[in-house]
């Protein structure tokens, strides 16, 4: 019996290579598991039929000591909006429930190469719309630290699979927070790379200019594995970075000083998740590092940029479900009536109304008003980080402004969107950040995780987990 | 600024959604309220005396055009996902 919950990917590679277990028998325990609590968390849509033939084709690259990467034979779950050839990809949406991707997403293509056994497809809000997975058309997933809240959203399903045992790790994609909200809800660690660093080749897109993926694992070490196998540059993504504009950016300045935008946090935050903070910042000053104040003027604006450029973004993606090419067709009365009864019937209500606000956001009298005028604030909002990192090598935050929340506890728009007042700046800015485990909150009888973000400059990764690797004492 | 039944069925039309009553109310609610959030960034002075940071990692990328795959090689299976075809042909509805 293989415990999946205490294994990581080094480990894991470890065992596999000595001969301890084989692919086939890890695969088998994740299954097991997901045997057991996929019906009550609602992690996985769709558990693949190929996974043991998959195990076994890496066992046998194992046994060969051919073509094997620390990732073969390890297994993974995918976000179900990432085309995976010949698999069904719903993202989460009734408008692509019978939709099977006809080529594979760049991260998809990388990591078969490195042998990884792919699991199966898992939950998130319709179009990754949402902070909770409550918008998914198949159902909420649940927080496997207590049934009755949210695992977070939107990549809720990759990050409570990694949390139960359901896989080592998971892919999930980030907008405004979509992989680092639900990590620190399940307890897990997730990155949301810099933009352009990881390909959205294959990935259903939302807002183009803010979505990127991003690995989810139980360690720095794991997520790190996995963003080594999927970085680099795509000629398929105009977004990807070329080598040589891959340069580090910030100044020289001492890596172990860390900013902190106490203006920002200290606002409508809750009781337990400031103390939690408080705790994080004694720990890293116990480590060795300097924790200095920084100002962030206009970080307070991030939410409102982010909910004008966000759905016109959105609007403009979604055109594409028409109902003519691929997924779901409803007849209606003309050619445009299928326009029309295909997208009412295909959509949830979050999506319908992203779609609209971003119309009304992009329609003339408004275009200047509000979508320029958010992307001229985006700039400032950049440039406020660009002065901080002149001064600190990376700044941290609270992950989310409080615990997970129940499940229809947030019923209305505005007060999901602020779980994400946090997280939204940084894909604002296109730096990386991560979100690790800081400790418990209790609410109740239930022991809730929580997370602390911490954000670099452009293409420094390295700080992150160098900064993660030393709060987990990790080796 | 409010946001009333004419202006939402308006936005509904130009988004191709077909929308009930009820759905209308709430959406006109929703997305008024939304939009009065969003309005703070009318207040911000954005005005950058420094912009030399912006962008400068990103660049346009074009590349000629040439060796165009094999023709056919992805029709079929494209083709299988699409909700109606006739021969190699999507069909729809006449449009004139």
């Amino acid at each position: 019996m293989i415990d999946i919950k205490k294994l990581d990917i080094k480990m894991a590679n470890k065992h596999l290579i000595d001969g301890d277990f084989s692919a086939v028998e890890l695969a088998e325990n994740c299954i097991k598991n997901i045997q057991e609590k996929n019906l009550k968390i609602n992690a996985y849509l769709e558990i693949y039929d190929d996974i043991l033939k998959k195990a076994a084709e890496a066992d046998d690259k194992i046994k060969n000591k051919k073509d094997i990467s620390i990732l073969t034979g390890i297994p993974l779950a995918l976000k179900d909006n990432i085309l995976y050839q010949g698999k069904r990809v719903t993202a989460g949406s009734k408008i692509l429930e019978n939709y099977t991707a006809t080529y594979d997403a760049t991260v998809i293509k990388k990591l078969k190469e490195e042998g990884a056994v792919f699991i199966g497809r898992t939950n998130l809000d319709e179009f990754a719309m949402g902070s909770s997975t409550e918008n998914s058309a198949y159902g909420v997933t649940k927080n496997p630290y207590d049934m009755e809240r949210v695992a977070g959203g939107s990549s809720g399903g990759s990050a409570a699979a990694v949390a139960f045992g359901g896989a080592l790790a998971a892919l999930g994609s980030d907008t405004g927070g979509s992989v680092r909200q639900p990590a620190s809800f399940c307890g897990v660690v997730g990155l949301k790379p810099t933009y352009g660093a990881v390909s959205r080749y294959g990935l259903i897109a939302m807002g183009s200019s803010l979505d990127q993926i991003g690995p989810i694992g139980k360690t720095i070490s794991d997520v790190e594995i996995i963003f080594n196998a999927i970085e680099g540059n795509d000629k398929m993504d105009s977004t990807s970075l070329f080598e040589n504009r891959r340069q580090i950016s910030g100044k020289d300045i001492e890596e172990k000083s860390i900013g902190i935008p106490s203006d920002f946090i200290n606002d409508g935050i809750d009781k337990d998740i400031f103390e939690n903070f408080n705790d994080s910042i004694k720990k890293l000053k116990s480590l060795g590092y300097k924790i200095k104040e920084i100002t962030l003027p206009n970080i307070k604006h991030s939410l409102a940029v982010y909910y004008i450029i966000m759905p016109a973004e959105a609007s403009t993606n979604l055109a594409r479900f028409d109902g003519v090419r691929y997924g779901l067709r409803k007849e209606g009365a003309d050619m445009i009536g299928d326009y029309f009864e295909t997208r009412e019937a295909g959509f949830g209500i979050e999506v319908k109304r992203r779609i609209m606000l971003g119309t009304h956001i992009l329609s003339s009298g408004y275009y200047d008003a509000y979508y320029n005028k958010a992307n001229a604030v985006r700039n400032v909002i950049k440039y406020d980080f660009y002065k901080a990192f002149s001064e600190v090598s990376a700044i941290i935050t609270p992950t989310t402004p409080a615990p997970a929340f129940k499940i229809d506890e947030k019923s209305n728009p505005l007060s999901m969107y602020l779980a994400d007042i946090f997280t939204v700046p940084v894909n604002l800015t296109g730096m990386p950040a991560i979100s690790i485990p800081s400790g418990i909150v209790a609410r109740g009888k239930a022991k809730l995780p929580v997370g602390l973000q911490i954000i670099a400059p452009h293409m420094r990764e390295d700080i992150l987990f160098n900064i993660g690797r030393d709060f987990l004492a990790e080796k | 600024m409010g946001i009333d039944d004419k202006e939402i069925e308006k936005l509904a039309k130009l988004s191709r959604i077909k929308i009930t009553d009820a759905e209308k109310k709430k959406l006109s609610k929703d997305i008024e309220n939304i939009f009065e959030y969003v309005s703070e960034i009318q207040e911000i002075s954005s005005n950058l005396q420094d912009d030399n940071f912006l962008n400068s990692r990103f660049v346009n990328v074009m590349r000629e055009d040439g060796e165009p795959h094999k023709s056919g090689i992805y029709t079929e299976k494209i083709l299988k996902e699409a909700p109606d075809i006739e021969d190699n042909y999507i069909r729809v509805k006449k449009i004139l």
